[in-house]
């Protein structure tokens, strides 16, 4: 059974792999049917009627992916790269038998790219599922401080 | 600086049958001009009245950069105001929309006004008696802008006193608003969301010459549509349906002949619109119900007309653009010379599927968002033309294809889709509205 100090090294890893951009490994931390999501009202429940930034299945985050590496994206020309400083996640619901864990995590993201820097602030909340002793990503929910904010490029994953 | 300043001539000569000085992109003094003339002479779009639905509901907006504010007063009608008190010139509402009740309220000396602008009262009252405030602009209340036309719920305003009349303006091309609506089995749309907001560092002609600009797609969108094409037919296995997300990306690496040949139409004063024949949203799955809603509220030939009508980008000029087939408005705001806020509304058609609104939205994120990949791909190439624009090695931008060497202006023709005759048009209606105030002003300040 998954504890809580393997949920809090889980999360920690999963920001490590998007710092070094370990694509391929992070895609893999989703459950198969699992989401990221990035809603664009406040405390916002709804991600398909009501309007995000980003909803997003395997199938497009890995068209995300691989585009990063594409001969012809040319807005990763130069490269992006990202930092994410994290606050200690929080376990804010768990369900040991079904496996179910929910936790929410602090942080500043940073996203740079040529001689630009842009920062960040939110909440990473994280609906994470045990599948055969692996933790999955079933939901990833990233709530930005100022979501309603006209933002310029934001080409990698908070 | 003041190359440009009350010199109709040099504004005009930077706009050439089918060419453009880099001026009109890079240079601030033509841009504190478009504010000054181009703007105010066009008609702009102030907001939808859905987001006015009761008495005392507000929104704010600018045109060019000048503050605004539309209400709806008590007895239903729609007003818009310059957004300042006419006392000390502090903005009266500073957020996006809200609802003021029976009256605003300034907040720094408490002046208030009704709904429809007027001058409700001031504090302490007795201290302007035998002042001559009665014959102050600001006793008129909060300065009203008169010539505002609201055209099935559209909201726009020209703060020119005088100019063109709005339907002379815009003529023919507000069928695609028409269609827009119509495709709503009520004939009505709905603001239910926020708008996407994306900060673009570039100048918002781009964006606009980008709405129809065809010979893009297939190459700067290959990394990010074409990505979704490749993994997605790697991915599908034996899937028999093609998801939404794919059937919204895969149309855009269409080749050029798609494009040449779904044509281009191009209206009067700078308008048009890609997608004639077809377009890239022709081929979207049927959702369950809808064609029997709209049967039964406009009849079968009407109804198969309204839906047919497929246009791609339609340019209403000088700064937003609408796709009726997937209720999008996006509104070009010019910020600075090299920077452009762009809102993205998303209309919801009253009492279609909930389908059809789930997929405006979908595509509202997947192009229009700071997180959008195709987003992305343009927004380079607007950034790179900033930049490279810069370089005094070739002055002019060329937008020859498919000039024929003696266009007509000002006219309605269908042609080629993959012309820039649209973007020609648009120049044109550029250095039409930039100057046909110019030399008048001059004289007036003399």
């Amino acid at each position: 059974m998954i504890d809580e100090k393997a949920i809090t090294e889980f999360i920690y890893r999963e920001a490590e792999l998007l710092d070094t951009m370990q694509w391929q490994d992070w895609l893999d931390l989703f459950h198969p049917e699992g989401r990221y999501w990035m809603p664009l009202e406040w405390q916002q429940q709804d991600p398909v009627l009501q309007p995000s930034l980003m909803y997003e299945d395997l199938l497009l985050l890995k068209v995300r992916v691989e585009r990063l590496a594409g001969e012809r994206t040319f807005s990763q020309k130069p490269k992006s790269r990202c930092h994410h400083l994290l606050q200690a996640p929080r376990i804010v619901a768990c369900d040991p038998e079904a496996g179910v864990v929910k936790t929410r995590t602090s942080y500043i993201y940073t996203e740079t790219r040529g001689d630009n820097l842009e920062r960040y602030s939110g909440w990473a909340s994280h609906d994470l599922l045990e599948v055969g002793g692996a933790i999955k990503i079933k939901l990833k929910r990233v709530d930005l401080v100022n979501f309603d904010a006209p933002f310029g490029n934001i080409q990698l994953f908070m | 600086m003041n190359k440009y300043g009350g010199n109709a001539e040099a504004i005009a000569a930077l706009v050439r049958e089918a060419e453009v000085h880099r001026d009109v992109y890079v240079d601030p003094e033509v841009f504190e001009l478009e504010m000054e003339h181009l703007f105010p002479n066009g008609w702009i779009y102030v907001g939808h009245a859905s987001q006015l639905a009761k008495p005392g509901d507000f929104i704010t907006a600018t045109i060019g950069r000048q503050p605004v504010m539309a209400s709806r007063h008590t007895d239903g009608s729609i007003h818009v105001f310059y957004n300042r008190c006419p006392h000390k010139g502090v903005k009266i509402a500073s957020e996006p929309c809200g609802n003021t009740g029976k009256f605003f309220r300034c907040p720094y000396h408490a002046w208030s006004f009704k709904t429809d602008g007027s001058l409700l009262a001031i504090p302490l009252k007795k201290g302007y008696e035998g002042a001559g405030f009665g014959d102050t602009q600001a006793n008129e209340g909060l300065s009203k802008v008169r010539n505002v036309v609201i055209y099935r719920d559209f909201i726009f305003a020209r703060l020119s006193a005088s100019g063109v009349s709005f339907e002379d303006y815009f003529g023919e091309s507000l069928s695609t608003i028409d269609n827009m609506v119509d495709r709503s089995p009520e004939g009505k749309l709905a603001v239910m969301a926020t708008p996407i907001r994306y900060m673009h560092t570039c100048n918002w002609k781009m964006l606009v010459e980008n709405q129809t600009d065809t010979c893009h797609p297939m190459v700067a969108h290959e990394s990010s549509a074409g990505t979704a094409v490749k993994v997605w037919k790697r991915e599908q296995g034996d899937s028999t349906e093609t998801p939404m997300a794919v059937q919204l990306y895969g149309p855009f690496m269409s080749p050029y002949e798609f494009y040449e040949q779904s044509g281009i139409r191009i209206w009067p004063n700078g308008h048009g619109h890609t997608g004639v024949a077809n377009s890239i949203h022709s081929n979207y799955q049927d959702v369950p119900g809808y064609l029997d809603q709209m049967v039964a509220a406009y009849g079968e030939q009407r109804a198969h007309e309204i839906l047919g009508e497929v246009r791609h980008n339609t340019v209403y000029f000088p700064n937003i653009m609408v796709k009726g087939a997937v209720q999008i408005l996006r509104n070009f705001i010019p910020v600075a010379v090299d920077k452009t806020l762009v809102e993205s509304w998303v209309y919801r058609l009253v009492a279609a599927p909930d389908k059809l609104y789930e997929r405006a939205l979908m595509y509202n994120r997947f192009i229009n968002a700071p997180t959008s990949i195709v987003g992305h791909d343009d927004l380079e190439m607007y950034e790179r033309a900033q930049e490279g624009l810069k370089s005094n090695g070739n002055q002019w931008v060329n937008l020859r294809r498919l000039y024929d060497g003696h266009e007509e202006q000002d006219v309605t023709a269908v042609i080629n889709g993959t012309s820039e005759r649209q973007m020609r048009n648009q120049f044109h209606a550029w250095a039409k509205f930039m100057t046909m105030d110019m030399d008048k002003r001059v004289e007036a300040a003399e």
